[in-house]
């Protein structure tokens, strides 16, 4: 099976006056189709810098970035979210408030398209958006309404939406259920998994919750001080418990 | 009733420089300082253009013209020298002092030529001061049309996502960069643009007339807020021109109860600074209230 994302000797450095110190040390890391990897580590461990590196919103000191075995290690972010898209962990950072939840959408149905100087086609894709969320009863008769009347998981499930409207080779969610309550960051757990699963996605997701991790996904690794301490995968997995996977961090 | 029309008339063309300002403070999301020397900059094209025998028209296309490019200044030192965008403003602003004294060639000139946009094209057969509004509805209209247009147009769309959330709009792939180089040009566009107009109505052009315009088009822009909170952003530019004309009145009222003219700045800058905190003076006073009403 060819590699959907090839990560190779990446390294990351920040530079201090008395002490350089390696975010990520030396990562190597290969992403099949289909795969959906969970990624744990404690804060600090690299896990943000390293989806910052898949995005190219942060660019590595050194090492390479191969999508579909083109090098993407020196496009620039716009190039790269036409295959990339990206849940952040706070609400806030993937919707714009001033707009409507259908106009957010919209802007997000572009993803990595260049924007013309042309009339908009919102009314053409209400049909399809008013069908994306119609099995949601957070958003369902809120296509009209500013996000910024939204709350925290409404704005979380928009954000999850937008990624996956235009259906991109490589999901990358970052600890995106971790600032919602239990219940919310439940259903949207829930929501996650059923459309990744049916869609086929390809996925990368950080979380902290040890339930979620050893719960979701078919491939989990571990980072540690800016390195793959575990790589497990979905066999290897289900014969893991939380306790074991505690003695990793 | 003539003061009142003559009022009314500034408040309409004043409030399309509010307009231009309102794309970068409101949907770009950020102070833009180069209006100062934008407006004064527009002003002095017009007038050197108009009395070296070009038309009207021209002098103000190119006015606008000569906005964007102190826009493309400003942009250019934020959006791509990281230079903060108060100080990339005031930089501009400061430049554009010397250029405006170099079209120019002195701080002040008198339009001595008979001809200004608001004694052609008919509008010299209308009543005192009926002029400045004709031609202030006319242009506002077709300001608010394209921009209402624009807006609704794809790269429209990424402008406002830029200012709405930039790190969001950069994820999906939107050039941040061009969207604020787009803004801060339009904007300084439509400003110096007006300070053509103004030039033209008042009859003359100051290097100095720059000063001050951010706090009344700010003002146009809150008031504007104040009265119709919560509406979308087609409306929002009308409630511009609407607050526009109530600062003007406003300002009327104020001067004629006896203050000095000397004071304007200061009385504009007060009554900017009592718009800006009429909401927090509100919630205030509810707040006063309910607890009032629960102590009882």
């Amino acid at each position: 099976m060819k590699p959907l994302l090839e990560i190779k000797d990446a390294v990351k450095t920040i530079y201090n006056d008395d002490d350089n110190l390696n975010i990520l040390n030396n990562i190597n890391l290969t992403i099949n189709p289909k795969d959906f990897l969970v990624v744990l580590g404690t804060n600090g461990a690299g896990k943000s810098t390293l989806l910052d590196a898949i995005t190219g919103t942060n660019k590595l000191t050194s090492g390479k970035i191969l999508l579909n075995g083109d090098d993407i290690t020196n496009e620039n972010l716009a190039k790269r979210s036409r295959h990339i898209s990206r849940v952040y962990q706070d609400p806030k950072s993937g919707t714009a408030p001033r707009m409507t939840v259908a106009e957010n959408l919209l802007l997000a149905k572009r993803r990595g398209l260049p924007r013309r100087l042309r009339l908009r086609k919102l009314k053409e894709n209400m049909p399809e958006f008013q069908k994306l969320i119609s099995n949601l009863p957070t958003l369902d008769n809120r296509l009209n309404t500013f996000t910024e009347k939204l709350s925290g998981g409404q704005r979380q499930t928009l954000s999850f939406l937008m990624a996956i409207t235009q259906r991109p080779e490589l999901l990358l969610l970052d600890e995106h259920t971790a600032a919602l309550d239990p219940q919310t960051s439940k259903d949207l757990m829930e929501l996650t998994n059923k459309i990744i699963l049916e869609k086929e996605l390809t996925c990368m997701m950080i979380t902290h919750d040890l339930s979620d991790a050893m719960k979701y996904g078919n491939r989990l690794i571990v980072l540690k001080k800016g390195e793959i301490i575990l790589d497990l995968d979905k066999t290897e997995k289900d014969k893991l418990t939380e306790s074991d996977l505690l003695q990793y961090f | 009733m003539n003061l009142i029309v003559s009022t009314i008339s500034q408040g309409f063309i004043w409030s399309i420089m509010a307009i231009g300002l309102f794309i970068t403070f409101r949907i770009l999301d950020f102070p833009d300082m180069t209006v100062e020397g934008s407006f004064p900059l527009g002003a002095v094209t017009a007038i050197s253009l108009i009395q070296s025998g070009h038309s009207t028209l021209y002098s103000l296309l190119i006015a606008f013209i000569f906005g964007c490019l102190a826009g493309f200044a400003t942009a250019f030192l934020y959006a791509k020298l990281n230079v903060p965008i108060l100080l990339a403003g005031i930089l501009t602003m400061t430049a554009l002092y010397s250029i405006n004294l170099r079209i120019l060639g002195k701080a002040n000139m008198s339009l001595t030529k008979s001809t200004n946009i608001f004694n052609q094209f008919g509008l010299n057969k209308l009543p005192t001061n009926f002029n400045g509004i004709i031609l202030g509805i006319i242009v506002i209209a077709l300001i608010i049309f394209l921009l209402i247009i624009f807006l609704n147009t794809e790269k429209g769309q990424a402008v406002i996502a830029t200012g709405d959330n930039e790190t969001m709009a950069a994820s999906l792939g939107i050039n941040t960069t061009v969207m604020k180089f787009i803004g801060l040009m339009v904007s300084n566009g439509i400003v110096a643009l007006t300070g053509g107009l103004i030039a033209q109505q008042n009859g003359f052009a100051d290097v100095n007339m720059g000063i001050g315009v951010i706090v009344i088009g700010l003002s146009a822009i809150i008031i504007g807020e104040v009265i119709y909170p919560d509406v979308p952003l087609s409306i929002r530019l009308i409630t511009i021109v609407i607050g526009s004309i109530v600062y003007r009145l406003i300002l009327m009222v104020v001067l004629q109860l006896g203050f000095n003219t000397n004071d304007l700045k200061l009385i504009s800058a007060i009554i900017l600074a009592l718009c800006l905190a009429l909401p927090t003076i509100r919630a205030q006073f509810l707040k006063t209230l309910r607890n009032g009403v629960k102590t009882k």
